[in-house]
């Protein structure tokens, strides 16, 4: 078992703009960041799985020069309408965190 | 090689720096001092009701520092996003912070206003002529979402700045502006590249973010044409090559293509090499122009008033009931509602229950409740104050004194902390527009206005 929250140096979310929501983990060394992207872990299906949206509203983007994972998604509602629980976006992230990295 | 050395204060105006870290800023000798002033990201409050989301109080403290070392060095102080939202009553009051502190301290200097509101009129002739986009998921823009827009702003790109530092002016205030812009501004006017110049703002607009440890600091940055050195004044912090590395991923949707006016930084390509232990020099950033030139529209519209009341239970009897309490109090508070004169229709009343998916909503994967306690958050939106203020009174007393199935806690199933328990919030606004405008040029939507001070 490795969890996210066991082996990332970073796990965060935040609105990118009023309508987004961009989830990042970070990994301490390169290669970590290549072991867990060899386990093809991380990738759009699972965000869509953890926030309930379809794969083609996911941009996933691994970013070998900040050993980092992002995934940008459409917030639940827009920041601060009626029903937002997280104006900006910054208690999103916890679903990823118990997520099992077999590296 | 010429260079343009660049510093930033802070990653918003009125999040403080200490006042140390500026004078070492200045003692290398930059070329301007600036710092971001806003950001949508505390909501669409701050733009629709004209007020800041930081303190004027700790606003005024940053500006007077900025202002006073700017004019003693004879560099520029540019503030962007003034106020924080970048609307006319956000610029007006940094301007008026910043001729308070001049006659104050005895400075003069020529200062520009760039204003960023925009008129509904010229928005709507966009539409019509077909120059208008909308971002991402938006549909169309359309005229009726102009009408009900209660302010709208666009997001400036450097051009404004330069034009107004060319003409003259000391000390800019800009309205809504791309974050960087302020920054890329004075390094395009002195001929550095775009890509550079881009980059350099967007290390930036966030002061020593960029930096470890984090915190609200002075982040200076050298642009050259092959790239920018960034390293953060106060000697208690560093750059590293990861750290500045990651903070492309900072509020991006994605942290190599970064869309802005006019273009877009491209850092796929980026190297980030450690210069010593503190500065890092990136390099490799493009610039790729865009066919036309776009202006990213911000705007709010007013949907109704909040009223809101916070409470609390310890009875582990109501929490094992929870989802069908909380039904029971909204199909009680619909009728009474009704009885005194307000419409389902007329209000929205969300129960926020926070213990269990306050935080998360629909997207909370847990779902048992593990805690001995948990706290509710009431909060009603209707159409004005009164029927926000009626239809909160109606569901506090709901939560209060509603029955479930094995109550023992007959004479009420909450604690609430306050009295008076319901809390007017003031109007609710939501953000209504993510569309670009393509101007004629780059500057046309965003008239200077100058002043002697």
């Amino acid at each position: 078992m490795a969890l996210i929250r066991d082996i990332a140096a970073v796990c965060k979310s935040k609105n990118a703009g009023p309508f987004d929501l961009t989830i990042d983990v970070v990994f301490d060394s390169d290669e970590m960041f290549e072991r867990v992207r060899a386990t093809g872990v991380l990738c759009p299906a699972l965000f869509a799985r953890l926030y309930n949206v379809t794969e083609t509203d996911i941009l996933f983007t691994p970013y070998p020069a900040g050993r980092a994972f992002k995934a940008t998604l459409p917030r639940l509602v827009p920041a601060g309408d009626i029903g937002d629980t997280d104006v900006y976006g910054a208690q999103q992230h916890a679903p990823l965190l118990d997520i099992d990295i077999p590296v | 090689m010429p260079e343009v050395r660049l510093l930033s204060t802070s990653g918003i105006l009125g999040y403080g720096f200490p006042e140390e870290s500026l004078k070492a800023g200045l003692a290398r000798n930059p070329h301007m001092v600036g710092c971001d002033g806003g950001s949508s990201d505390p909501g669409p409050y701050y733009l629709g009701a004209g007020k800041p989301f930081a303190s004027p109080m700790a606003i005024r403290r940053d500006l007077k520092l900025m202002l006073k070392g700017a004019i003693a060095n004879g560099i520029p102080m540019v503030v962007g996003t003034c106020g924080g939202a970048g609307g006319a009553p956000h610029l007006e009051l940094v301007a008026e912070m910043v001729r308070d502190i001049a006659a104050e301290e005895g400075l003069h200097f020529r200062m520009a206003l760039i204003h960023a509101e925009q008129d509904k009129s010229l928005i709507k002739r966009r539409i019509a002529e077909g120059r208008t986009r909308p971002l991402g998921r938006m549909k169309p823009l359309d005229e009726a979402t102009v009408d009900r827009a209660d302010r709208i702003v666009g997001m400036m790109g450097p051009e404004p700045y330069m034009r107004a530092l060319d003409e003259g002016a000391q000390v800019v205030l800009g309205g809504r502006s791309s974050d960087p812009a302020p920054f890329a501004a004075v390094a395009m006017r002195a001929q550095l590249p775009p890509a550079p110049s881009w980059y350099a703002g967007k290390m930036l607009e966030c002061g020593a973010t960029p930096s470890i440890p984090k915190g609200h600091d002075c982040l200076m940055v050298t642009v050259r044409a092959d790239g920018v050195e960034c390293e953060p004044t106060n000697p208690i912090r560093r750059c590293t090559p990861l750290s500045v590395a990651n903070h492309s991923l900072h509020e991006n949707a994605s942290p190599i293509h970064h869309f802005e006016p006019g273009g877009m930084l491209d850092t796929s390509d980026c190297r980030f090499d450690a210069l010593s232990d503190r500065a890092v020099r990136v390099s490799g950033m493009r610039w790729e122009k865009s066919d036309s030139y776009s202006v990213k529209l911000e705007a709010v519209e007013k949907i109704g008033y909040r009223a809101i009341s916070i409470c609390g239970t310890r009875d582990p009897l109501l929490i094992s009931t929870l989802a069908p309490f909380l039904q029971s109090v909204k199909d009680n508070v619909r009728s009474k509602a009704q009885d005194f004169g307000v419409m389902p229709e007329e209000y929205t009343l969300t129960i926020r229950s926070y213990g269990h998916d306050g935080v998360m909503a629909e997207r909370e994967p847990v779902q048992n409740i593990a805690g001995h306690e948990l706290g509710f958050l009431i909060d009603v939106v209707a159409q004005d104050p009164d029927r926000a203020a009626a239809v909160l009174a109606m569901a506090r007393t709901n939560m209060l004194h509603t029955d479930f199935p094995g109550r023992l806690c007959r004479e009420g199933n909450m604690a609430f902390p306050f009295s008076p328990s319901d809390i007017p919030m003031g109007p609710v606004f939501r953000f209504s527009m993510s569309h670009v405008v393509l101007p004629d040029d780059a500057c046309e939507m965003f008239p200077i206005t100058y002043e002697t001070i």
